[in-house]
């Protein structure tokens, strides 16, 4: 079993929802990620998302791309966000970590180098953008080989059809894109996602996680409650961008605004 | 030809985020049953005619053609179309398309501005809403065409963000399209994007070559040695050689920017330069760093200052039935001077790269030998960059 697996069998087992972080890796530096990614476990973390920067984030707002920017030119590679997971995996072997990006740097190292790579340090699943299932089958047949969860995106516009598709084709998780838009948009209709939400668990079994448009800790709230993760993205990284001139402050000013959302998100259960 | 999904060989397909793929698939069905619809084929044809003003001419560069000594040079008149470049035929073909599927918005990213004009045009004639792209760098490069594309009625939104060039335009082209896809039809200038774009827009603008074969064998008795345009995602040049591409003593060569040298690493020759990998929704080479980003580009003509290129250009060069060369600022330069002064032509920046390079062909060929140059876009846009180039104000 998976570690991404495995953490959902036991939050269910708990009753509990995930709360699922992402960070740009390199974002505003590349010595600020591991320690940031440990405050965000301690902080009520259960699975990190850790983008890969990209020069050309299309289906990323404003603020991820400028997180993006700040990696660049910083100098992180994906060779750099794979040594930063090693480097997070010495200290913590329980918390799963997926990267999520776009397929160019993948690509420019090759499917089965990278795939090799990114299991023998410690990744546990992958989420790229730009890659739907009709062009997925070569590099998910050798992350499959890895062991690596192969994490898909489904959007409102996604027929039955692809629903039923992708659900064959990921693991891990789904991740439900709340809202036609970018990341970091504002709209968040949750009577919709929860529609749609029911709607994809008649297709798969698979934890359905949802992201785009949460951006604070009720709405965290009102998600965890329809669905079994809430990927929380630029609300961080514009916290990122606050404490940019003052990195050794970020893990601790990042992880006060997750707890938030822990926080809530517990309290929901509760009820 | 491309398979089912888009693909010619290892190149293009559908690379994008999972909110656009049904949106894509719904064009695509669309664009399939329309491809054959004699009604909408009828309308467009009228249109070519009527509003663009095809069939443009093939013009024999005489003087220029004998001062070079060699093969006699036919220039595809594309600037002779309406609103100046070979672009108005993609768009008029996309808009009647967005009209049959109920769209009431289209968007359009633009480098140079020709495709954002062009698109602009349509929508005005169509009572479309409009909104173009553009790189707050080409804003300031291309004065003229953003008060067109105003005065046309556009909303034109600076692009501040990467390299505030066309492949920035294009990522936010992308980004609204995906925050609006239920009103809205992204109208790409060129042959790429996700299938089925690098498609369409060769099917719109095979029109060119259809209408140069024609010409030459009326004109010269026979096929040309070698047809030349200008690369920049490449839609002009395909236009040309698709109805030439069976006839393999014909010559396809693609002319890139090389900018300041390829080996200056300021060009946007991604063909000639680049490697493959994925962007903007396709496979295709990329003008990239070791790491798989996309590093800047730069050419004289914001036309061809893009990374990428269109997926079938890529098969083209793998397969050997092209020939992908690079021409730079300063031998575009030259032959934008040349065919002004000679034949009384001023040509788009773009175009006098394919110029520059049959300033190198043309000699080597014989007197009875023709070359098709494809002169894609008319000069007047241009003018403010090269008159700057020479310290002169206008």
């Amino acid at each position: 079993m998976s570690r991404i697996t495995e953490r959902f069998t036991v939050l269910r087992g708990q009753g509990r929802k995930a709360l699922v972080p992402y960070i740009t890796a390199g974002d505003p530096q590349p010595q600020v990620t591991v320690p940031l990614m440990h405050a965000m476990v301690a902080a009520g973390a259960d699975i990190l998302e850790l983008g890969v920067p990209f020069s050309d984030p299309m289906a990323d707002g404003p603020v991820i791309q400028k997180a993006c920017e700040r990696a660049l030119a910083a100098g992180t590679s994906l060779l750099d966000v794979l040594a930063m997971v090693a480097e997070f995996r010495r200290k913590d072997q329980e918390t799963p970590v997926i990267l999520m990006g776009y397929l160019n740097p993948i690509e420019i190292l090759g499917y089965r180098s990278f795939a090799e790579q990114a299991a023998a340090h410690g990744v546990d699943g992958l989420l790229t953008v730009d890659m739907p299932p009709e062009e997925a089958e070569p590099l998910a047949a050798v992350c499959k080989e890895q062991g690596l969860d192969r994490i898909f995106l489904l959007a409102p516009t996604s027929s039955p059809k692809r629903i039923e598709q992708i659900s064959a084709l990921g693991s891990g998780f789904i991740y439900y894109v709340s809202l036609k838009g970018v990341t970091g948009a504002s709209t968040l209709d949750v009577d919709d996602v929860s529609q749609r939400v029911a709607k994809i668990r008649h297709y798969t079994t698979m934890p359905v996680g949802v992201g785009f448009g949460i951006r604070d800790a009720r709405s965290a709230a009102q998600i965890a409650s329809i669905a079994d993760a809430a990927v929380v993205g630029s609300a961080l990284v514009k916290r990122i961008e606050q404490y940019q001139n003052r990195p050794e402050v970020i893990p601790e000013e990042v992880s006060a605004l997750l707890r938030t959302m822990r926080e809530a998100i517990d309290a929901t259960e509760n009820v | 030809m491309p398979d089912e999904k888009g693909h010619f060989g290892p190149y293009g397909g559908r690379f994008v985020a999972e909110t656009l793929m049904e949106p894509i698939e719904e064009l695509r069905q669309a664009y399939a049953r329309y491809r054959d619809d004699p009604d909408f084929q009828a309308e467009l044809e009228a249109d070519l005619a009527h509003y663009v003003g095809r069939p443009t001419p093939l013009y024999f560069a005489k003087r220029w053609s004998e001062q070079l000594g060699g093969a006699r040079i036919f220039l595809k008149r594309e600037d002779l179309s309406h609103t100046g470049a070979h672009k108005i035929n993609n768009t008029v073909g996309q808009a009647l398309l967005a009209k049959r599927m109920g769209k009431t918005r289209l968007i359009a990213e633009t480098g140079a501005g020709q495709h954002g004009v062009a698109t602009a045009t349509v929508a005005a004639r169509l009572g479309l809403e409009c909104v173009v792209y553009m790189g707050a760098e080409d804003i300031e490069r291309q004065a003229p065409n953003v008060y067109r594309m105003r005065l046309l009625g556009a909303e034109v939104v600076p692009v501040t963000s990467g390299s505030r060039t066309l492949k920035d335009a294009l990522n936010e082209a992308m980004r609204d399209w995906v925050t609006h896809v239920d009103n809205t039809f992204y109208v790409i200038g060129t042959v790429a994007g996700p299938h089925p774009y690098p498609v369409m827009v060769r099917d719109f603008q095979a029109v060119i070559g259809r209408e140069a074969r024609t010409q030459i064998l009326e004109q010269l008795g026979a096929l040309p040695q070698a047809l030349v345009a200008c690369v920049g995602g490449g839609s002009n040049a395909i236009g040309l050689f698709h109805s030439f591409c069976k006839d393999e003593q014909v010559a396809l060569y693609g002319v890139e920017a090389a900018g300041l040298g390829l080996e200056s690493g300021q060009h946007a020759a991604s063909l000639c330069a680049g490697k493959p990998g994925v962007l903007h929704g396709n496979r295709t080479y990329l003008v990239e760093n070791s790491h798989g980003q996309i590093i800047d580009t730069h050419s004289i003509s914001a036309g061809l200052d893009y990374p990428g290129v269109g997926p079938e250009h890529a098969w083209l060069k793998d397969t050997g039935r092209a020939t992908y060369v690079a021409i730079s600022d300063e031998e575009a330069l030259g032959a934008f001077h040349a065919l002004t002064r000679i034949e009384g032509i001023i040509p788009a920046l773009e175009s006098s790269h394919a110029l520059a390079y049959a300033t190198q062909l043309a000699p080597t060929l014989a007197p009875e030998q023709g070359i098709i140059v494809n002169l894609s876009g008319r000069g007047d846009k241009d003018i403010n960059t090269v008159a700057k180039i020479e310290g002169i104000s206008l």
